[in-house]
């Protein structure tokens, strides 16, 4: 399986941690409401069929991915950062020294 | 229907094995049963079969999607064991032992049951203090557990790699006389044609497509054979768990489906005489009565429902096998497949009344759901005859996640794919 990262490109599947069910939603951290925290530790879709799902980019760029994959072929559909807009790149830390004249 | 006897043998084969009766009729559906079992597997057949034994209900149908023992009952490695930390799990697990040790006389079909051990190895002195504490809980319950040492190790397990240079120097480890192996698909065929005989029909390449329902109630199944009607539906489906609630209308479940492969070698002189597991990793291994090599590892690692696994993990496998017997390296695989396991939150199973009306479920048996076969038929054919579960399987709740009573023998958390 190989599965296509967007800073990457094409790598083998052993270089990502799987995250799982990229369906769920973290409540809010100052929810008390148990049923929604219940719902989001130990419920699952688990769907036969194509599933969004989080991988991490672990032994590579590990950017956090949302792939798009069908659980009864393996065939990848889409893949792209979590991010809604990928961060830029980082900025230098100070500015080059100009070259002395 | 066919009784095998020695005399049966010559007789069949001197009419050229042209007369040998089907072992379970072929019957079409009725329009109504009283129970209908979703699911052929070992678990949906043992359950039909002490529907009808213990509580006298033989107007059941089990459903079956393709041929029977073409799911995980005929794609396991066959390891029986009760080894198991928490006491709920050590009281399910060696009942189901128990039934075990006598299912061949029960059935009267030779399901092969050898009492050769399994023998799980420490690598760390850590991990022989683990064992050490989990052969304590064994003992306290009743199961049976014996700590070796490596020079035992050794005496009974000569290909072993036992030098101190190692990868994984063994420790000692931790043994289980009365586990072992089982012919698997005898397992399948044994219950089948019990359940046949006391009227249950079993009803192959029937696949459920819809539930029908009463008001709240489900009240029976549609399925490619047509509409069925049941007063009571029960689920037995392992790995397709999330996939037949959904057309129950329950979209969200404590499940995750995944893919485990499995592998058998060529046939090898008797080499190893009991189940190992490996301690470092995650590897196991038996050698079959035909003389291949029967193992696995870990499953794939993401959501699967297809029977088939990647390559990452056959080099996994195949490395550890390597680590513990350098001398297996030569050795060829003859065939590897893969099945789909329900992995529970905990992992451990569901045998439960509910989550509708009408409905019965019966899941969330990681990859260890073989060994369970006749304790978990048992304990669900209970929980369906008398609507409430059995003292055995009553803290294999459904809702344990949510009132926050899990079962979590490994202790690694909400995490299916490290069970």
């Amino acid at each position: 399986m190989l599965i296509t990262c967007p800073y990457c490109g094409p790598r083998d599947v052993v270089e990502f941690t799987y995250q799982g069910d990229g369906n769920r939603t973290r409540p809010d951290p100052a929810s008390t409401d148990l049923n929604a925290w219940n719902a989001y530790v130990y419920d699952r879709v688990n769907i036969a069929g194509d599933q969004n799902e989080i991988w991490q980019h672990s032994g590579g760029c590990r950017t956090h991915l949302a792939v798009t994959r069908n659980t009864l072929t393996h065939k990848i559909s889409s893949v792209r950062s979590t991010h809604a807009e990928p961060p830029a790149p980082p900025k230098p830390a100070r500015k080059k020294p100009r070259a002395k004249a | 229907m066919a009784e095998y006897s020695a005399l049966s043998i010559i007789r069949n084969a001197l009419s050229g094995n042209t007369n040998w009766k089907p072992a379970w009729r072929k019957p079409d559906p009725k329009p109504s049963y009283d129970v209908i079992i979703i699911g052929g597997g070992g678990h949906g057949l043992s359950t039909a079969y002490y529907l009808a034994k213990e509580h006298g209900i033989r107007n059941v149908a089990v459903l079956e999607r393709g041929y029977l023992g073409s799911g995980n009952v005929g794609r396991n490695t066959t390891a029986v064991r009760s080894n198991y930390l928490l006491p709920q799990n050590i009281r399910f697990y060696e009942h189901s032992m128990k039934m075990w040790e006598r299912l061949s006389h029960d059935l009267n079909y030779n399901v092969m049951f050898s009492q050769r051990g399994v023998l799980n190895l420490a690598h760390t002195p850590a991990q022989l203090d683990d064992y050490t504490r989990r052969g304590n809980a064994m003992r306290h319950l009743d199961a049976d557990a014996e700590l070796m040492d490596v020079a035992a190790i050794k005496r009974l397990m000569p290909i072993v790699d036992d030098s101190k240079t190692a990868r994984f120097p063994i420790y000692g480890g931790l043994m289980q006389w009365r586990a072992g192996t089982a012919r698997h698909d005898a397992v399948a065929w044994g219950y089948a044609r019990g359940a046949d005989r006391r009227g249950v029909d079993i009803l192959e390449n029937c696949e459920v497509t819809g539930f029908i329902r009463d008001g709240d109630r489900i009240a029976g199944v549609t399925t490619s054979r047509g509409e069925i009607r049941a007063k009571k539906v029960a689920v037995a489906v392992a790995g397709s768990t999330g996939h037949v609630m959904r057309m129950a209308g329950i979209d969200r479940m404590p499940i995750e489906s995944h893919v485990l492969q499995a592998f058998v070698s060529e046939s090898l002189k008797p080499i190893l005489d009991t189940v190992v597991t490996f301690g470092m990793g995650h590897f196991y291994v038996s050698q079959s009565d035909k003389g291949g090599l029967v193992y696995g590892g870990d499953i794939d690692g993401y959501n699967s429902y297809a029977q088939r696994g990647n390559l990452p993990i056959v080099e996994d496998v195949m490395s550890e096998m390597a680590a513990l017997f350098p001398s297996l390296t030569t050795v060829r695989v003859l065939r590897s497949w893969g099945g789909v396991c329900d992995m529970s939150m905990d992992g451990s199973p569901i045998i439960t009344t509910g989550p509708l009306p009408g409905m019965y479920l019966n899941c969330g048996w990681c990859y260890g759901g073989f060994k369970a076969t006749p304790a978990s038929g048992w304990c669900f054919a209970h929980t369906i005859a008398k609507d409430a579960p059995h003292e055995l399987n009553a803290p294999f709740t459904l809702d344990r996640f949510h009132r926050g009573t899990v079962i979590d023998d490994k202790g690694q958390g909400a995490t299916p794919r490290l069970h």
